[in-house]
């Protein structure tokens, strides 16, 4: 095999057993992982931004295409430095607002229609077949199809109700802000397993490339790791911790 | 006499075979030329395409009719085909509106000049380009419309959005005359918010326990509206830091985010009149990749175990690792997001969540700023609206009146 993906694997194993160490307590194990995965992240960042955005998006097309209108966003990205410099600090005030600003106008249309719009046009379905009798279709059979239009806008209007702020929930509306909180939590709850089963899928994947990378081929790379593992926390938690009490008592 | 049969057999076989082929040939001849061909820039669009369209006659509306679109830079030619449609889209409301006339017309949009049919590397339009129309048997034209041109361009204004724009501008009505009103009587009622009168209760127990409060602002950039909630949040839970001398820290995802958020610390701390306490160092850069910022984040809250974490704005898979390591070190922890698919993790690790809308009250709630009770105000009138639109357009659906559900049709 390979030495190069041999030591890909050996590196993969010892960074997934160090990152899973924090299971059982920070260590200095899963801070060096932490700080590895750190550190590449931000180097990788670093690089991305240089080629994607100052080399293609600004560079290339001002020097190569002559698209001046790219002066005014390198300017006002430039501007953001000044916040180094008190006394003109305040210009980098005026791009923050501009960005608030900006996402703000883009995001209000984008949610109104998004959030609002497409929500409504979804749920204002008829509520019964009134030609064809309310739970039977255009053949006679029972159906709960319309049944489904009901549930929709009892739950959404119950709902909407519970994150009324203007109305105490006393009375007739607390026991419809009661009915919208059931309606939320049967969606949570299925979100929640739909989610954990994705997480343990995950945990399957990992589970299986250990598994694999503790075969011969590698060299036993899961088990031998594991154990060192095990003994530097046995030895840490014995020896020295144990001496270091040992240390203080005297 | 039977030498000859073979050849006679061949001969009476072509005969048919010819005669069932002019019969298929009589039947094509049913078809008949494009009609009112036009080609015009497609409306509502930021340029770049040219839209075709011509009369559905019911003679060629067949599956088995094919129209060629042929293009050229001059209206004498030379003529490139540039596509073959067969199933032909027509009633598109985001171009033409809702009119049921629109149902008459076969529509194509051409974006590309192409050499050849099944040419890879078509070149976009650039300058007036002509087209003319032809139906086809698949092999054979059967007849060309006119020549038609139209040059592209993109437009100002998107017509087809004109709904959401009367909607913001009643909304912000709405939200304007409830601010007057806010201002006119600044004790208007807004109901109490659990999640949020237990942020005073944490910022208590931290100071009493020395520790810092942990304020996390989300994953999303300044663009996303639970982040610009989640930094007002900050303000105000800053202010009620510096008031009780404690400590707050924010790390942050996104530079912009942090800058923002060092600025909001800074003007809450003035406002406490305790701008000597400001620590700019407490706000900082982790990193933009999403398990990275998590694995950070974690390892800072088991080596500063702060008493409270307070999770705002919108977060994605890495909510449980934040939430559960916030839980296993005991800090009291208040949760608030918008991201349906994150909340129930959240609640079932937290505290305290505030749920979707109660992220954007809880600024007006800590506050009590006549700005932000009535836009509060204004949103609560909004959504009594939107139950009475729920309930009237409901019951016009069932009637078989459409006219409310083509109000909400978005493109």
């Amino acid at each position: 095999m390979d030495n190069t993906v041999l030591l890909g694997v050996w590196l993969a194993v010892g960074l997934t057993l160090f990152m899973y160490s924090f299971l059982y307590k920070d260590n200095v194990f899963f801070r060096f992982g932490e700080h590895v995965y750190l550190g590449i992240s931000i180097g990788y960042i670093i690089v991305r931004v240089i080629f994607n955005n100052f080399i293609n998006d600004l560079y290339k097309p001002l020097v190569e295409d002559r698209d001046y209108i790219l002066i005014i966003p390198a300017l006002m990205g430039l501007a953001l430095y000044t916040r180094f410099f008190t006394r003109i600090a305040w210009v980098s005030r005026v791009i923050f607002a501009f960005i608030v600003g900006f996402g703000a106008g883009l995001g209000i249309p984008r949610t109104i229609a998004g959030g609002i719009f497409k929500q409504l046009e979804g749920v204002l379905m008829p509520l019964a077949a009134i030609k064809d009798g309310f739970f039977f279709n255009a053949d006679g059979n029972f159906t709960l199809v319309n049944i489904n239009s009901l549930i929709i806008i009892v739950g959404i209007t119950s709902v909407l109700v519970y994150f009324f702020f203007s109305v105490e929930h006393k009375g007739v509306v607390k026991s419809v802000s009661r009915v919208g909180i059931y309606f939320v939590m049967i969606a949570f709850g299925a979100s929640f397993g739909y989610t954990v089963m994705g997480r343990m899928s995950l945990l399957i994947g990992r589970c299986y490339d250990l598994i694999e990378f503790s075969s011969p081929k590698y060299y036993y790379a899961s088990i031998v790791l594991l154990i060192m593992l095990i003994l530097v926390f046995i030895i840490y938690e014995v020896v020295i911790k144990k001496g270091e009490v040992l240390k203080t008592n005297e | 006499m039977n030498k000859m049969m073979p050849w006679f057999r061949i001969l009476f076989l072509g005969l048919i075979s010819l005669l069932g082929f002019n019969n298929d040939i009589f039947a094509q001849n049913t078809l008949v030329s494009p009609q009112d061909f036009t080609a015009f820039d497609t409306p509502n669009d930021a340029g770049g395409s040219v839209s075709l369209t011509w009369r559905v006659v019911p003679e060629n509306n067949k599956p088995e009719v094919p129209y060629l679109i042929l293009a050229a830079t001059a209206p004498d030619g030379p003529w490139f085909e540039q596509t073959t449609l067969v199933n032909l889209k027509s009633d598109y409301p985001q171009y033409f509106g809702l009119s049921a006339s629109n149902k008459l017309w076969s529509y194509c949009e051409i974006t590309d000049f192409k050499q050849s049919l099944t040419d890879d590397n078509p070149k976009p339009i650039t300058a007036t380009t002509y087209f003319k129309l032809a139906v086809t048997d698949g092999s054979k034209t059967l007849g060309f419309s006119s020549v038609v041109s139209a040059m592209h361009q993109g437009n100002w204004f998107d017509a087809s959005k004109i709904n959401i724009l009367i909607f913001v501008v009643i909304f912000s009505f709405v939200i304007m005359f409830f601010i007057s009103l806010a201002r006119k009587n600044p004790d208007l009622f807004i109901r109490r918010i659990p999640g949020l009168d237990a942020i005073e209760e944490a910022i208590g127990r931290a100071t009493e326990m020395g520790k810092p409060i942990l304020y996390l602002n989300g994953l999303d950039g300044m663009g996303s509206l639970s982040t610009i909630a989640a930094t007002s949040i900050l303000g105000k839970v800053a202010r009620k830091v510096a008031n009780y001398d404690s400590q707050i820290k924010v790390p942050c995802r996104d530079p912009i985010v942090m800058s923002v958020c060092q600025e909001v610390v800074r003007e809450a701390y003035l406002e406490a009149g305790r701008p000597d306490a400001y620590n700019q160092d407490n706000i900082f850069f982790i990193t933009d990749d999403q398990f990275a910022y998590a694995a950070a984040v974690d390892g800072l809250m088991v080596r500063h175990k702060p008493a409270a974490n307070l999770y705002m704005g919108y977060y994605y898979a890495e909510s449980l690792l934040l939430a559960e390591t916030g839980a296993a070190i005991g800090a009291i922890q208040i949760a608030g997001t918008d991201s349906i698919t994150q909340l129930p993790f959240f609640i079932t690790t937290c505290d305290y969540t505030l749920m979707g809308e109660e992220l954007y009250a809880a600024s007006a709630y800590l506050s009590r700023e006549p700005l932000q009770t009535g836009s509060l105000k204004g949103q609560d009138f909004t959504k009594g609206l939107i139950i009475l639109i729920l309930i009237l357009g409901s019951l016009a659906s069932t009637a078989g009146i459409t006219f409310l559900v083509n109000l909400f049709k978005t493109f």
